[in-house]
């Protein structure tokens, strides 16, 4: 079956990309395989590439295999400075040693550098790093404000005040450099952190009037009118959010101490139950419709099942084969592609050919790199 | 549809009300325009007929507002969404969602509306404002006109029957503007909503007001009535009207059609006098070039941001007491041009000198005495919360001596105590302090980005005054505009820009001549006499009484 042109109508569910995405990230976090991890990149990657528009949010990827590689960094910097728990054989080199005293007996600053450490810093570093690239596939091929569309109706109004927020940090960072670049036309240096500084009160000054002006224009849109719900409606929906949420705690408590296993499973289902009662309840103050919403269609079903299937047979896999998933630093070996694992893995590839096909880039100048460019005027048809 | 019943407005502790006596009602399906100098009420107006006033402004409403017979002291704004739409001056601030169908939806789902009646109204409205094929873009990628559009499409989908509108074209060009009001009066026309609409630019919209309401000053009440005896008396009016004026027309005039009819005569007179420059004490471009004394020059510059190429080979060279504007689209890369003279991009091809120094790579303390540039929103410039803070900081970076800035403030804004705060100005008083701000240094070229962005008539001739006595003086001014008055007003000589690239420069004169978009009004009414402005041509006819 060949994949349709992604239009709003045949566009997949933003709930099954995250579903795909939170699977391969479950998988990741099951191995510490270099070759395994970097065939769950290779494959979120291969799907991003072929299956993300050319929407802001899309670009986001590359931010996100950039910050991968900074946790990578991070975590060889750290096992290199602070040593490591892993005992080693092979020095790669000796740093030089500060003297702690007694009482900060355990920790360590400088010292021997094991490549037994370093490799085993890099494998968890690189697990670390997968998880983050899957979360990042999946706000590339799905904006985060669709999936907030799916929430129920008494959550929609804090549902807005997150996409508010979202689309609140880059005007931010558009605004700070902005005024950072006006400091040179007064002459001041706009490097620095003492330019930071300056520019701060007049961006915060310029954000809050921008949430205001938002705030009077949802205002004037009809941004939260509600229905005429009975009094006791109201005090039933309340009593049934509060005592749910009461109960899941109960029962979670319960779950987690020794004593109360038998009960706490029990209490948190009624807890569960009540609270949606309580939300399905609430939803009915809210007045609000949805726009063509996304519908879960046969193909919603294969993109999200393919992630879980990644899961699931890594979970199996682990089982199966523990040595192959784990490779051990110590002693030091070359890590082996286990091939059943590799193959579940590729598993993953499924929505490159299934998921509905981006557009065709916009033409040059339609400038969807800068929104101030140059787009060509549409005309009206009649005067 | 819209009743003012002796409304007054009196915001928080403020002495005096905002507006007071306003007793009118505008009748269905006009499109009604609101007009007076900055500050007399026009946006607390049109913010109580959506009910924004008082109740998310706070203030004390007195007397009645009622649209469509909803009285808006029981109805606050959210109830009122399906009856009146409103959109600001800058469309970013009304997007609630990012993508063209989400926006226009964005109302409808707030009200209720089912399903299939969204579908409908959505796939109409796209048609009716020529979106269509936008739908699927998101918001941050679309030009100015088309935000415009796409805000006024979102209020629409919601079938409102009073449509408010506050500066909807002032920070758009011409061609932009254009489009929204060939959509506002399309829904005039065919869906018969009546349209409150306040404007600045009265040039471009006063021919299609069917009524216009004048504020004439702070608490005075106000005049309603056809638009050609309203503006009679009017203290703002276009252009075309003052020329009209200055012939002694009646009725006047509103258009440039209505106006060439009348202008035989006026052409007749006119035959035969010769056009004084305005300004125009520059030398010539090619003499300073050679004497290479130019304030600017720019050689083959090619500039990119992000991946779009801003600027393509431009050649440019700025004179001594030269004053040029930089005319243009949106995006067609003025502000880019303007902000590498201040060495703010580092061309990527090409060379820029100002005052012989390569500017980005000139520091900025040293740079300040050869360019100074006033952004797009002045504000940005101003850092203190006194005038007189600000005043002290400017000489202090400028190495000027104590008190220069304020002697410069006192002459451009007579009017302003030290311990005001930047931020209490109005837009023209702002602008002007910035630009006190900028000359301290007293840099031989001056770089002003759409200075008249939201100023009235009045500011506007405050600052073309300023503006030329600095030229006078010898600063050489560029100026990035879309005010074609402004351009042929001040200019001596005007470049055009489209995609980056010089397309057309040459004196005023002859460029907006023969470029209907960019010919002002005086220029289009007088054609094919070289008139350009209405000043000229009153000197003119005295001339030749």
């Amino acid at each position: 079956m060949s994949a349709p042109r992604a239009t709003r109508g045949t566009a997949l569910h933003a709930g099954a990309w995250w579903l795909w995405a939170l699977g391969l990230a479950t998988a990741a976090s099951r191995t510490t395989n270099p070759l395994l991890l970097g065939l769950l990149i290779g494959v979120a990657g291969y799907v991003v590439a072929a299956r993300r528009g050319d929407a802001p949010w899309a670009r986001s990827y590359g931010a996100f295999v950039r910050l991968g590689l900074i946790v990578v960094a991070i975590r060889l910097v750290f096992a290199c400075v602070l040593g490591s728990p892993i005992p080693g054989t092979h020095t790669l080199l000796t740093l030089p040693e500060v003297p702690l005293p007694d009482w900060a007996k355990g920790v360590r600053i400088g010292g021997r550098v094991t490549a037994e450490g370093m490799v085993f810093a890099l494998y968890d570093g690189l697990k670390l790093a997968t998880l983050l690239i899957c979360v990042g596939a999946a706000n590339a091929l799905a904006n985060p404000s669709r999936l907030l569309k799916s929430l129920p109706g008494a959550l929609y109004e804090a549902g807005v005040a997150v996409v508010v927020a979202m689309t609140f940090a880059p005007n931010l960072v558009a605004d700070v450099q902005r005024l950072r670049a006006a400091r040179r036309l007064r002459g001041r240096p706009d490097r620095g952190f003492r330019a930071l500084l300056q520019v701060g009160l007049p961006v915060l000054e310029g954000a809050l009037e921008r949430s205001v002006a938002l705030a009077a224009a949802m205002d004037a849109r009809g941004y939260g009118r509600t229905a005429q719900v009975p009094p006791a409606v109201r005090r039933l929906t309340s009593v049934l959010t509060l005592g749910g949420l009461l109960g899941v705690c109960a029962g979670t408590y319960g779950l987690l101490s020794d004593t109360g296993a038998g009960y706490g499973l029990w209490v948190l289902l009624a807890g569960l139950a009540a609270a949606l009662g309580g939300l399905w309840l609430g939803g009915r103050r809210c007045v609000r419709t949805r726009y063509r919403p996304e519908r879960w269609g046969p193909r919603a079903c294969l993109v999200a099942g393919s992630g879980i299937a990644v899961a699931a047979l890594m979970i199996a896999a682990n089982a199966y084969a523990p040595d192959a998933l784990h490779p051990p630093a110590v002693p030091l070996t070359a890590p082996v592609l286990p091939l059943w694992p590799a193959l579940c893995v590729l598993a993953g590839l499924l929505p490159a050919f299934i998921a509905p096909a981006p557009p065709a880039p916009a033409p040059r100048g339609h400038g969807a790199g800068a929104p101030r460019s140059a787009a060509p005027f549409t005309k009206e048809p009649s005067r | 549809m819209i009743r003012f019943e002796q409304v007054s407005v009196t915001y928080g502790d403020a002495a005096a009300p905002a507006v007071q006596g306003i007793d009118l009602t505008v009748p269905e399906g006009e499109l009604c325009l609101l007009v007076g100098p900055s500050g007399v009420g026009k946006s607390t107006l049109l913010q109580a007929v959506s009910g924004l006033v008082p109740h998310f402004t706070g203030g004390t409403l007195r007397g009645r507002v009622t649209v469509d017979g909803r009285d808006t002291r029981t109805h606050p704004p959210r109830e009122l969404a399906d009856v009146v739409g409103t959109v600001g001056q800058d469309p970013l601030s009304h997007f609630v969602t990012d993508t063209v169908e989400d926006e226009l939806a964005y109302g409808m789902e707030s009200l209720g509306l089912a399903p299939d009646v969204m579908r409908r109204r959505v796939e109409e409205t796209l048609d009716l404002l020529g979106l269509a094929d936008l739908r699927e873009r998101p918001l941050a990628t679309l030009s100015g006109g088309q935000m415009q559009r796409v805000a006024i499409g979102s209020v629409l989908t919601t079938h409102p029957k009073v449509l408010v509108l506050d500066e909807p074209t002032s920070a758009l060009d011409p061609a932009a503007a254009e489009e929204v009001l060939a959509v506002l009066q399309r829904l005039v026309h065919d869906l018969g909503t009546t349209v409150l609409l306040a404007e600045h630019r009265l040039e471009r919209v006063v021919q299609y007001a069917d009524q216009v309401i004048l504020l004439p000053a702070p608490g005075a009440a106000p005049l309603m009535g056809d638009p050609a005896a309203i503006m009679a008396v009017s203290p703002v009016h276009p252009p075309v009207v003052a020329l009209g004026r200055l012939a002694g027309w009646s009725p006047l005039p509103l258009s440039v059609r209505d106006a060439r009819r009348k202008a035989g005569g006026l052409r007749e007179r006119l035959t035969g006098a010769t056009a004084q420059g305005h300004g125009g004490a520059g030398a010539t471009a090619e003499a300073v070039a050679v004497s290479g004394s130019a304030p600017a020059v720019i050689s083959g510059l090619g500039v990119r941001r992000g991946r779009v190429e801003a600027l393509r080979r431009v050649d440019l060279t700025v004179a001594p007491g030269e004053t040029l504007a930089l005319m243009g689209r949106n995006g067609a890369g003025k502000s880019t041009l303007l902000t590498t003279l201040a060495g703010m991009h580092e061309p990527t091809s090409g060379t820029v000198r100002v005052g012989g120094r390569t500017p980005h790579r000139t520091k900025p303390r040293a740079l300040l005495r050869h360019v100074g540039l006033v952004p797009q929103e002045p504000r940005d410039l101003l850092y203190a919360d006194t005038v007189a803070a600000e005043c002290t900081a400017a000489d202090q970076d400028a190495d000027a001596p104590a008190g220069t800035c304020r002697a410069l403030v006192s002459r451009l804004l007579p009017d302003v105590a030290d311990g005001m705060h930047p931020r209490d100005l109005s837009e023209g008083q702002r602008l002007a302090l910035a630009l006190a701000v900028v000359l301290t240094a007293r840099p031989p070229l001056l770089l002003l980005d759409e200075p008249t962005r939201g100023l009235d008539y009045a500011a506007k001739a405050r600052l073309v005054e300023v503006l030329r006595a600095l030229a006078a003086e010898g600063h050489a001014l560029v100026l990035a505009t879309h005010d074609v008055e402004l351009a042929a007003e001040l200019a001596d000589r005007v470049v055009i820009l489209a995609e980056g690239e010089v397309v057309a420069d040459g004196p005023t004169g002859e460029v907006v001549l023969s470029s209907p978009s960019f010919a002002p009004q005086v220029s289009k009414v007088l054609a094919p006499l070289p008139w350009l402005t209405v000043p000229q041509v009153a000197r003119a006819l005295e001339a030749r009484p």
